[in-house]
């Protein structure tokens, strides 16, 4: 029903779905997001930080809080922290649904949380060195839409 | 024994370090005997304090006691 993992590692976000609709055969519909580093403007690497007293208990909240709000039959939630290069998968949200209005809407939900709520700092490294990542406004705005 | 100060994000920077013991009483006697500069960082508006690892409302009321651990939270940007 509900799977939320904070991973040191990397992971195959393929898999992971692959997984998770299959344990899902009931569902008619399984909406996923996969966010990974972006390639370009100089960026070497990403590092996602964490306090582990507080970021994954707020990630089991926040799903608990998704599945009392839309009618799901799964959600997943898995989350990397640590140095990740361009491209490498860093959150992937999949939920699973009898009917997809309420997959698209819990899986957008749980990423604007994740984004502007959950307890993440992010720096990135280019040949300038390391540089920590303000919030963007962008982000708060979204999460007002809820 | 002692009290530690975990600093998270660009704090960590500011500090210099991600973490570091201090002596336990109120919380407004560990920040006089840090750097101004950092206090100042810490008790900006958008930081936010946890203490063992739950949110404090209302941080002027923290007094450390020996072990525990006061962390200090920037505005998060994670995703």
């Amino acid at each position: 029903m509900r799977d939320v993992r904070l991973l040191e590692t990397a992971f195959d976000p393929a898999l992971e779905i692959e997984r998770f609709t299959a344990g899902h055969p009931q569902s008619g519909g399984v909406v996923s997001f996969l966010g990974q580093v972006r390639e370009g403007g100089g960026v070497e690497a990403l590092e996602l930080r964490h306090y582990a007293p507080l970021t994954l208990p707020g990630m089991r909240q926040l799903a608990d809080s998704v599945l009392g709000r839309w009618a799901l039959d799964g959600l997943l939630i898995v989350h990397r922290v640590g140095t990740m290069a361009p491209r490498d998968p860093i959150v992937l949200v999949a939920a699973a649904a009898r009917h997809r209005r309420d997959a698209f809407a819990a899986a957008d939900f749980a990423m604007d949380h994740l984004k502007s709520e959950s307890w993440f700092w992010k720096r990135e490294k280019t040949a300038d060195g390391w540089r920590w990542i303000e919030p963007r406004e962008e982000d708060r705005r979204d999460l007002a839409r809820w | 024994m002692a009290a530690r100060l975990v600093f998270l994000g660009r704090l960590e920077d500011a500090a210099g370090s991600g973490e570091r013991e201090v002596a336990p009483g109120p919380l407004a006697e560990v920040l006089a005997r840090l750097d101004p500069a950092l206090a100042v960082e810490l008790l900006g508006e958008r930081v936010r304090i946890a203490l063992n690892g739950a949110l404090v409302a209302e941080p002027g009321g923290v007094v450390l006691a020996d072990g525990d651990e006061l962390a200090f939270l920037p505005p998060v940007s994670g995703g």
